[in-house]
């Protein structure tokens, strides 16, 4: 029957839906070191990723991305908490479920001393996936060229490309990417986007790590904010960002309008005159510039809406550090 | 009621080529490691040079005989046999002989020849003596048969008594070869633990749908390929550079020189888990497997040394080795005589293998 959600209990937890791609729920995790005592790296973590979604986790150093990451994949055991990974627990391995997520791990990891095509191949054969495939991996990552290339010869960039095209050659449903784009310079990063647009366009889950704002409002569907070890908010980026219902800014250069004007453009909105600037705080960003337009007193112009990075300050009460 | 997602059926990974790909992957790594290369096959034909030359050199070197006064019996050497200088007077020959100038000193009296062999150089000593003996005996049967013709005389068969005679290279090139496989057996174990702690491939290749077993089975399998390889080389360079004569049974040096890897190897992982570092695990390495060579015998026989030394050797897994190489390899006895040191050294290697199991903390991986 369709448009009934079969509960079906999966190694007695009960699946709401069939589609969830990742379900995790209140997960758990400290590490404990002789020397530098406890560390609360995931506390009481939960969300659910759909199949076909690109998801994200934006988080500072240090919050826990990894280590939630590491979780679901099944690298490391929670102290508590449940996940299901297409609709499996992710340990103990199997070799079904791992056939069909692709992983790229924060730090890159290959085989000493192979090429390239060497590398990528061993693991096509591990995912049972041609020559072929890998050949086209490494053309679609922009890295035919640097076939015959030792891999530790590759600059950052290119061995995040290479690990992506790794975590692709098994053809998997679901991709982890845990900071691909990290100390990349812009144009890499840009590519690197395009690649993991393309990634998602191919009808793959896509969960993304980064540090980086503007990355996860230009990639993900929805994204989850997170800081010293738990998720504080989880929506799309934009409506996380009229979730916070922030005035627009609009600055101009000082000078044009006199202050009487700025009085009454205002509207009863917060308005800053700052020396040679004046910057309005308004709600309704239309109605101001088209009355700035009229005035002619659009020198100096500046708009600037609400971005993730208000949403970071709003949610964890501090700034933004990168 | 239960909804199949319909998906296409994959290629099964399967165990085989996932293993035979990752023993490509790792084998060709090695193979491009110039380190390793130097490590396994160049390091042990360097000792054997080198010790060759510090307990061998007597063997390649014509002995020094000093004629004090007329010793005609020399004349009766061939070309090349001794190299004969001339001494004014016994004195003058004994102190020439105790200075290491000479092997051995002749003095001719009528039909008694007097050898005096050195003591400094014992070895070479020693050897001058019988060659000097056999010249003597030479001359003996000459004579014997020139004042008897048709007499048959009795001959000594000098090349039995060479067959006997332990040369250098006979008790080195086992030990060295034992030592070799040790060093790349721990080391090249210990070292790729600690690699595997920090290059983050072991969890890596834990999410591919290849087990971790075929990881280990193939690093396993490249490690005893590997001795395989150094061995043939090993031998070959004793046999055809240095003289060392390969018994018929040589063969069975390959199953012997894998049990030991195995065993070596385990003590590696023991090693590797215990060290945080790569220098850490070659000191650990060399902390372990410096004393396992001194008291085995490897290079220095095992008769020569102190009672303390025989009874730790008991103790060191590269006795068990070179004792079981050098009987079947130099000494020619077959396989059945070296059972016990092939049982020993799977023992060691099946204990080392079970504490290595119990104190590996996998998840530091
Ligand atoms: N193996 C470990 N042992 C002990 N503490 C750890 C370990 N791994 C991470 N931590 C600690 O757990 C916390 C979370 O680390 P994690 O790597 O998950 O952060 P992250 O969000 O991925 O950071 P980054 O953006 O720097 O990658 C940090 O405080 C870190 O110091
Ligand atoms: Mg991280």
């Amino acid at each position: 029957m369709k448009g009934e959600n079969p509960v079906t209990p999966v190694d007695g937890i009960p699946l709401v839906a069939m589609d969830a791609a990742i379900e995790v729920a209140d997960l758990r995790k400290t590490y404990r070191g002789r020397r530098t005592g406890e560390v609360r790296a995931v506390d009481g973590v939960g969300f659910r990723v759909e199949a076909g979604e690109f998801f994200g986790i934006l988080g500072p150093n240090g919050a826990g991305k990894t280590t939630t990451l590491e979780i679901v994949e099944g690298l490391r055991k929670p102290d508590s908490g449940e996940v299901r990974l297409l609709g499996r627990r992710p340990w103990p391995h199997s070799a079904e479920l791992t056939a069909r997520i692709g992983v790229q791990l924060q730090a890159s990891s290959f085989f000493e001393f192979l090429t390239v095509t060497e590398q990528i191949e061993t693991f096509a054969r591990l995912y049972g996936a041609s020559r072929e495939r890998a050949a086209e991996m490494l053309e679609q990552v922009g890295l035919a060229e640097k076939a015959g290339v030792r891999c530790e010869k590759l600059s950052g960039g290119q061995q995040q490309r290479l690990s992506i095209a790794c975590a692709l050659v098994g053809d998997p449903e679901l991709v982890f990417l845990d900071e691909p784009t990290a100390a990349l310079d812009p144009q890499a990063r840009r590519n690197l986007w395009d690649l993991m647009r393309a990634i998602n366009a191919d009808g793959r889950t896509v969960v993304l790590t980064t540090h980086y704002m503007e990355e996860a409002e230009a990639l993900c569907d929805r994204v989850a904010i997170m800081d010293s070890g738990r998720i504080l908010a989880v929506d799309s980026p934009a409506e996380l960002i009229r979730e916070l219902d922030a005035p627009t800014r609009v600055t101009v250069a000082a000078g044009q309008l006199d202050e009487d004007r700025v009085c009454e453009l205002a509207a009863g909105d917060e308005f800053v005159l700052d020396g040679d600037e004046v910057v309005f705080e308004t709600r309704d960003a239309r109605k101001l510039l088209t009355a700035l337009a009229s005035e002619g007193a659009l020198e100096g112009l500046a708009v600037r809406t609400a971005s993730l990075e208000d949403v970071f300050l709003h949610v964890t009460g501090r700034e933004w550090r990168e | 009621m239960t909804v199949e997602t319909a998906r296409p059926e994959r290629a099964r990974p399967g165990g085989a080529r996932a293993y035979l790909a990752l023993f490509k992957a790792t084998g060709l790594g090695w193979l491009r490691d110039r380190s390793q290369v130097f490590f396994t096959i160049l390091l042990p034909l360097m000792f054997m040079v080198l010790l060759s030359s510090v307990f061998g050199s007597t063997d390649s070197t014509v002995p020094r005989v000093l004629e004090v006064g007329e010793a005609p019996v020399l004349d009766r050497a061939e070309a090349g046999e001794f190299e004969i200088e001339p001494a004014a007077s016994l004195d003058e020959a004994l102190t020439r002989l105790e200075d290491g100038e000479a092997d051995a000193a002749v003095v001719q009296d009528g039909q008694s020849v007097t050898i005096h062999h050195s003591q400094a150089n014992s070895t070479a000593g020693a050897i001058a003596l019988g060659k000097l003996s056999a010249l003597v005996d030479r001359a003996n049967v000459d004579r014997l048969s020139a004042a008897a013709p048709g007499e048959p005389v009795l001959e000594i068969d000098t090349a039995a008594a060479e067959g006997t005679e332990t040369r250098p290279i006979q008790y080195l090139a086992p030990g060295i070869l034992a030592w070799g496989i040790a060093i790349s057996g721990v080391f090249g174990a210990a070292g790729t633990i600690v690699d595997w702690k920090r290059d983050k491939l072991m969890r890596r290749l834990r999410l591919t749908p290849a087990s971790v077993g075929n990881f280990v089975g193939a690093k396993i399998s490249v490690n005893l390929a590997v001795a395989l390889v150094q061995t043939a080389v090993f031998l070959a360079v004793a046999a055809l550079l240095f003289g060392l004569e390969l018994s018929s049974w040589t063969w069975f040096a390959a199953p012997l020189v894998l049990t030991g890897t195995l065993a070596f190897l385990a003590i590696g992982v023991v090693i590797g888990g215990i060290a945080k570092t790569g220098p850490g695990a070659a000191g650990l390495s060399n902390l372990v497997t410096m004393p396992m060579a001194f008291v085995s015998g490897a290079f220095w026989p095992l008769a020569l040394s102190p009672d303390w030394v025989q009874a730790m050797s008991y103790l060191s897994p590269m006795r068990y080795l070179n004792e079981a190489l050098q009987q079947v390899v130099v000494y020619g006895d077959s396989p059945a005589a070296v059972l016990p040191q092939v049982g020993i050294l799977a023992a060691f290697a099946a204990a080392v293998a079970l504490i290595a199991w119990r104190t590996f903390r996998f998840d530091e991986l």
